[in-house]
């Protein structure tokens, strides 16, 4: 044994090992390419070898080789046999080279699961860490999901080492198997807080790269990085949580201003430019979340300036750079401050550095008002002579244009200067931006009436001396200007002053030179400036002149004709034709100028861009439906398709085979040519178009002067910009001069929409455009949709990880992992379904076998206890407040989950949709210097009167987690509420509206057709109509009652009706009392001591006009039927001088739907429940249901709880589950306005009832 | 995220590859060769930062470099890092190789690409910053070393022999020629740590 060990060394070293494979490639340069085969062959040959020693030196060689760029892919096997290997040495060979190769498509890497698995828990921290290291790079959904669990595990491994890798590696598996997120987040979020830096800050980074993708989801974790913030004195660590912090100050205002005092005093203090840099950047941030008008940050501004200017100044190219970065940022939100640094930022222009030009370049953008723009861009212009590379000065060029034409034009004030600062930009040799010059001159041209007189000049100037911008044509994309210029003139002929001349430039022989859609364009517009010609010649005697035209025309358009551009030929054709008739005409003294120019008659208008996007789809047309059948599959795949518009000849769909012999190559050739012949689109094998004509008699030869361009021309007669500069100034000066001797000159400054209010510095509104401008706005569809959307990328990873986490970590709204949510852990086979006493207050959604080791087992187990008990401390605590709010009132409450008694739209919070993070969140933030309100309400105040009450509901939400002595400052806070601002309040809602998602409890009306679709998984469609589940009580002349039912998640005897009392009147309502008659099968919940007849009492009083909402727990013992229970509030109405008692009768009404609660499910499981046979079935129609089918799913969820499970095409299956525990399963079909429900359900009665509510709801409608 | 991170020397030649996305190897060959483009023609003394950001996905990212003697170190990052962060770290990384090659040079990296491959996997873990700390890196890497150095044991001495011999008989000698040294002279940057 021994002795094959040394033998199997010794054969070894004379193997080539790394090294020598370097060696050996540096010695055959000449024929690399070559040596590397061979040595490719010797690795094929040492992989086939036993020794493992072997293999990985074959490995390690090919690593080398991958790097070089030889696909190594065939070698994946061995790779993955390397990285099995016993030996560290060997593995790390094995794991480098998986990293390099491996992806996504190797399929060898389903084989490594187990290897990793076993490495991941090796005792050898070296292995464990290799692993990880590898797995990072190739990691797929697959390795993902089957590993995620085993890594979650190294999370709380002893060694730091791995633990930081862990944590480190788990956003990766985020990314690949996004369901990982929830159960893995909150220890993650315990690393946070780890005692090795390393782990730390690794959880810091994982986190970061979530929260940057999705921020809000991580806006509760503010303080705890606040914490970290104030403490760490890692850099890395915080650099990234400020980064971070930039990223959520957009979201949470109030954020930026606790943040402000802090980075600030780290600006002043941090040697680190890093650092520094990053401060300044994220106070950026948070000035720009921050309204404007803040007086009290300028300071903040003027600092960040200031140190912005200090890293623009300075030697350090790097800080340069990053400082005009960063001012850039500023820029937006506060132009004055930036532009205060004009002079600095236009000396950067100057710098040796690109990057640097370029940033400075962005900087100008923003800083151009009226008063400089013309100023700025003579400069820009300046640079543009000097640039020496093409593509700094495209750069250049385009910035010009950007610059100029920002905001629909709103800084020129002469659109001469502008039309002469495009031309110009035309002596721009090799650029290749001509067509942007071109769309500007176009643009300018026809939106702007004013202009085209003076616009039509230049372009037909422009045509004329067409040579010298075409030197050299095949290089230059500047030709693509006189593109613009034929097509202005010839569309704005009417301004001509020599229409005949532009005509003759027009039909230069030199013309058919220009790319073929620039001469279609030629041609065209020959046409209209012919019959504009005719037209100015026909009224007057001189017939000559017009009869020249034609001939002229004649004589010039077979030129075209013979183009080999399709497009040119063919108009080209038509028209030569159409003025041969004329000609005819002519001779005849027929007048035709009215009829020809008729054909061009009728004015062109600018669309929008984005125009034919937003043409609404008409109702009633889907345009994903098929028009036709669609084809069986199998005719698809065995019958070619038929070729739509002409038949093809066989040969031509048959793939070529390179194999084919001479002979057989000949033939085809002859053939085709003889095809060719017959065939009139293919143009004859004779001499080339352009020779034709050159060779043709009666072309003139104009003589054509090649000018040698890199001289920067100046195109003669053509104005230069700089002229305008100074008539602008005498013009303004002359302006203000007049302007002393009247003042009402100032009502003729406004033209146009494009004109708005002014936002550059200093009296703009006293330079007036030098022309009536009409900047003619681009014309939209009629009705088009408004919105802008800019979708994200839908293959965007991050969008899987947009996860609320926060009803997570809270205590009071808890959502438990469902079991679909917890990780996948391998059990033994013998082991069967998971029990139904440990998965406790999960749902019980039918499972897959899950396969796991008892081992995995415990410690997940573990962990769920974990969570579960933290989740009950929490609410044990919050019991226990309770009771110390209410001691005198012995209140025993029947559940920890929906308090007996709670309003909504209390001062603190809604009680279930602000979940004890969320306002612990908002309870730090408010402890900001400049305390903003905190909680929002959907109603306005009730009247301070209802006090003590007040905060005993506000209390145990608020205070979930937080020492009691909180109280007074919260009720504080809840003042500053009256004097919000709705803006803020708005989007407070809307945030809250996120959170809510998961809770059916709080769908008032209008968000709740939003928050059903997101809970259906359904995909974005039509936005659909509001839909509320509150349905009228009872209503008198003082009071009026709506109610939602709902089901409570955690008890399966309990539903919750939340009542919303709306004080009608002008008088105050107070000493609500609610009662209802019980049944047998349902009763109110009373506190304990309480009589089975006592009403329970409203927790709040009504002020006139305001509304509240209370909550009432009903227990239920069978739910298969509804039920109506008769109830009766009383009140005391108090006006000024009377108070009287009233009282209102009203039917509850239980229907089955209100049992039933949203659950999600997996198709597998979904599947596996209907196979199980346990289910009744019963099915439904509906007729003459129009309404787009994700709408009619749309409230199926909504009003009915289900969830959608699956959905294709018109078909959709869907699931809900009631209180007790039954699974109801729908099938929707849909087909023209017939609507077909199958359900199953383990209970036939409340099956039959559900869908009897179901076909209520659609009758309704 | 760092995206890439590349090593090539003064004529384009790569020393180290790392992509922390998939590509294959003809646009890992092309990025390599049009970073080492873009890097190339810039003078010394300009600023650090290219927004190149079309070679590897997206206008988000950022080439960040530095240039040692006869190397080219890019790191191709997203706007989730800080720049100069990044610089930082290259100096790290070059520091370290430094320590752990004593007096690193070209011929280092071009004789021990796996050597190089594991100091940075003690770095960079899957695009993500694992570690900065000098120490900590060398630690970790010294003590992989060492295992493999025990593992090798008896039956990589004769190996460790021939390839002395080898290295003997050949002229080239890493130390022996010496292209460009790298010298690695730390430009005063802020401190960091």
């Amino acid at each position: 044994m021994a002795l094959k060990i040394v033998k199997g060394s010794i054969d070894r070293m004379f193997d080539k090992n790394l090294q020598d494979l370097v060696r050996g490639i540096r010695n055959h340069k000449e024929d690399e390419a070559k040596y590397i085969s061979t040595c490719i062959d010797e690795i094929k040959q040492e992989l086939k070898q036993d020794n493992i020693a072997v293999k990985a030196n074959a490995v390690c060689k090919l690593t080398y080789l991958q790097m070089l760029g030889y696909d190594v892919s065939w070698a994946a096997f061995n790779i993955v046999e390397v990285m099995s290997s016993s030996k560290f040495t060997y593995k790390r060979i094995g794991y480098l080279a998986a990293s390099q190769c491996f992806h996504e498509g190797t399929d060898v890497i389903m084989l490594t699961t187990n290897q990793i698995r076993k490495d991941l828990s090796s005792p050898n921290q070296y292995d464990t860490g290799v692993a990880l290291t590898g797995l990072s790079c190739f990691v797929t959904p697959d390795l993902a999901r089957d590993l995620a669990n085993d890594i979650m595990t190294l999370m709380s491994h002893t060694k730091p080492y791995i633990r930081k890798k862990a944590v480190l590696i788990m956003y990766k598996v985020f990314l690949k198997y996004p369901e990982s997120l929830r159960p893995a987040f909150p220890r993650l979020k315990e690393k946070l807080e780890d005692p090795d830096p390393g782990v730390q800050s690794a959880a810091v980074n994982v986190i970061c790269e979530l929260a940057r993708r999705n921020p809000k989801n991580y806006l509760s974790l503010a303080p705890l990085f606040f914490k970290l913030m104030t403490s760490s004195t890692n850099n890395w660590v915080l650099i990234k949580i400020i980064k971070l912090f930039g990223a959520l100050t957009p979201l949470e205002p109030r954020l930026g201003k606790k943040l402000i005092e802090p980075l600030t005093n780290l600006i002043h203090s941090t040697s680190a430019m890093s650092l520094l840099y990053e401060c300044v950047n994220t106070v950026i941030a948070v000035l720009i979340s921050l309204s404007s008008g803040m007086p009290n940050h300028s300071a903040s501004i003027q600092l960040c300036v200031q140190k912005l200017r200090i890293l623009i100044e300075d030697s350090d190219q790097n800080l340069k750079y990053l400082g005009l970065l960063a001012m850039s940022k500023i820029l937006k939100t506060h132009p004055k401050s930036v532009q205060s640094h004009k002079d600095l930022i236009l000396q950067c222009l100057d710098d040796k550095d690109e990057s640097i030009r370029l940033r400075a370049l962005d900087l100008l953008y923003g800083m151009v008002s009226k008063k400089n723009l013309m100023e700025i861009v003579k400069k820009l212009m300046l640079h543009v002579d000097k640039a020496e590379g093409t593509t700094y000065r495209d750069e250049l060029l385009t910035k010009i244009i950007d610059i100029c034409s920002q905001s629909n034009y709103q800084y020129i004030t002469n659109f001469e200067w502008y039309i002469s600062i495009l031309v110009e930009l035309t002596r721009l040799e090799g650029t290749r931006h001509g067509h942007l010059i071109a769309s500007q001159m176009l643009d300018v041209a026809i939106r702007v009436k004013a202009i085209r007189v003076f616009a039509v000049a230049q372009m037909a100037m422009l045509l004329d001396n067409a040579h010298l911008l075409t030197g050299n044509m095949q290089r230059n994309g500047i030709c693509e200007v006189l593109y613009a210029a034929a097509w202005i003139c010839g569309e704005f002929s009417e301004h001509l002053e020599d229409p005949m001349q532009t005509l003759e430039a027009m039909l230069r022989p030199k013309v058919a030179t220009l790319p073929g859609h620039i001469q279609a364009v030629y041609v065209q517009n020959a046409a209209k400036l012919f019959s504009t010609v005719l037209r100015k010649h026909e009224g007057s005697t001189d017939s000559q002149a017009a009869q020249e035209t034609s001939q002229l025309l004649i004589e010039r358009l077979p030129l075209f004709v013979q183009s080999a551009n399709l497009e040119v030929q063919e108009r080209a054709s038509c028209i030569l034709q159409l003025v041969k008739y004329i000609q005819k005409l002519q001779q005849k003294d027929v007048e035709v100028a009215e009829e020809v120019s008729a054909l061009f008659a009728g004015e062109l208008n600018p669309v929008a861009p984005k125009a034919q996007k937003k043409v609404p789809v008409p109702d009633g047309l889907d345009l994903d439906a098929w028009i036709n059948e669609p084809p069986s599959e199998s005719e698809s795949e065995d019958e070619k398709p038929k070729a739509v518009f002409a038949k093809e000849e066989p040969k031509h769909s048959r793939p070529r085979h390179t194999e084919v012999d001479e002979k057989e190559l000949a033939r085809r050739r002859e053939a085709r040519k003889q095809e060719q012949a017959n065939n009139p689109f293919y143009i004859k094998s004779s001499p080339s178009s352009q020779k034709v004509y050159q060779d043709a008699p009666g072309v003139e030869h104009i003589p054509v002067v090649q000018i040698d361009l890199s001289v920067p021309l100046k195109v003669p007669g053509l104005p230069m910009s700089d002229q305008y500069l100074k008539l602008e100034e005498e013009r303004r000066q002359k302006e203000k001069a007049d302007k002393k001797k009247k003042e009402k000159k100032k009502k003729r400054e406004k033209h146009g929409k494009g004109k708005r209010a002014d936002s550059g510095p200093e009296s703009e509104e006293d330079i007036t455009p030098a022309h009536h401008v009409d900047i003619v706005t681009e014309e939209m569809p009629e009705n088009a949709l408004p919105s802008d959307d800019d979708d994200k990328d839908p293959n965007d990873p991050h969008k899987a990880l947009d996860i609320d986490l926060d009803n997570l970590l809270s205590g009071t709204n808890y959502r438990p992992l469902a079991d679909s949510e917890k990780l996948p852990v391998r059990t033994h086979r013998s082991e069967a379904l998971k029990s139904p006493v440990e998965e406790g207050d999960g749902e019980q959604i039918p499972q897959e076998t899950k396969k796991r080791s008892s081992k995995e087992k415990k410690e997940k187990k573990k962990d769920k206890d974990k969570d579960r008990k933290k989740s009950k401390e929490e609410k044990k605590k919050k019991k226990k407040h309770k009771h110390d709010v209410d001691e005198d009132e012995p209140v025993e409450l029947p559940s920890e989950e929906p308090v007996q008694l709670e309003d909504t739209s209390e001062v603190a919070a809604p009680p279930t949709s602000t979940s004890a993070e969320a306002s612990d969140l908002d309870f730090w933030l408010s402890s900001a210097p400049v305390a903003p309100p905190t909680k929002e309400a959907t109603t306005p105040d009730p009247a301070p009167s209802s006090g003590p009450e007040t905060s005993l509901a506000a209390a145990p939400d608020s205070e979930a987690d937080e020492p009691k002595d909180v109280e007074p400052e919260e009720a504080k806070s809840s003042k500053h509420k009256k004097k919000k601002q709705k803006k803020e309040k708005e989007k407070d809602e809307k945030k809250e509206k996120k959170k809510k998602r998961h809770h059916h409890h709080h769908h008032h009306g209008d968000g709740g057709g939003e928050d059903s679709v997101q809970n259906g998984t359904m995909e974005e469609e039509e936005p659909l109509p509001p839909m509320s589940n509150y349905c009228l009580l009872a209503e008198n002349s003082y009071i009026k009652m709506v109610y939602d039912i709902q089901g409570n998640l955690q008890d399966g005897s309990q539903v919750v009706v939340s009542v919303i009392f709306e004080n009608k009147s002008d008088s105050f309502l107070k000493s609500m009392e609610f009662n209802v008659l019980d049944s047998l099968n349902s009763k109110l919940q009373r506190p304990d001591g309480a009589g089975p007849h006592d009403g329970l009492v409203v927790p709040f009083q009504l002020p006139p006009g305001v509304s509240n909402e209370a909550r009432f727990v009903f227990s239920v013992q069978s739910i298969v039927m509804p039920q109506k229970l008769k109830g009766t509030l009383t009140f005391i109405v108090k006006s000024e001088d009377s108070s009287t008692h009233e009282k209102l009768d009203f039917k509850l009404h239980f229907t089955c739907t209100s049992y039933l609660i949203t659950t999600p499910c997996y198709s597998d499981a979904y599947a596996k429940l209907l196979e199980s046979g346990d289910l009744k079935s019963s099915s439904l129609r509906l007729e003459g249901v129009n309404m787009p089918f994700h709408h009619l799913l749309a409230r199926i969820c909504f009003h009915h709880h289900f969830s959608v499970v699956e959905r294709i095409d018109s078909c959709a299956s869907m699931y809900s589950r009631s209180i007790q525990g039954h699974h109801v399963c729908l099938l929707v079909k849909t087909a023209d306005q017939t609507v077909s429900i199958d359900a199953k359900c383990d209970e036939p009665s409340l099956l039959g009832n559900v869908l009897d509510e179901i076909k209520q709801t659609f009758s309704q409608c | 995220m760092i995206k890439a991170i590349l090593i090539f020397n003064n004529h384009g030649k790569p020393r180290l590859s790392k992509f922390y996305e998939h590509y294959t190897e003809d646009t890992e060959q092309q990025i390599i060769r049009e970073t080492f483009h873009l890097v190339s023609k810039r003078d010394e003394n300009v600023c650090n930062f290219l927004e190149g950001g079309m070679l590897i996905g997206g206008s988000d990212n950022k080439l960040i470099y530095r240039h040692y003697a006869t190397l080219y170190f890019v790191f191709c990052v997203d706007s989730s890092e800080s720049e100069l962060g990044i610089l930082d770290l290259i100096q790290v990384f070059v520091e370290t190789l430094d320590k752990c090659f004593e007096n690193v040079c070209e011929l280092d990296l071009i004789f021990h690409v796996d050597k190089v491959h594991n100091i940075l996997a003690e770095m960079v873990m899957g695009g993500m910053v694992l570690e900065t700390n000098m120490n900590e890196i060398i630690t970790q890497v010294d003590a992989q070393n060492k295992m493999e150095k025990s593992e090798a044991g008896i039956a990589g001495a004769p190996a460790r022999a021939v390839s002395a011999v080898k290295n003997m008989n050949l002229p080239e000698m890493p130390k022996n020629i010496n292209i460009g040294d790298i010298s690695i002279k730390v430009p005063n940057l802020p401190s960091f740590k």
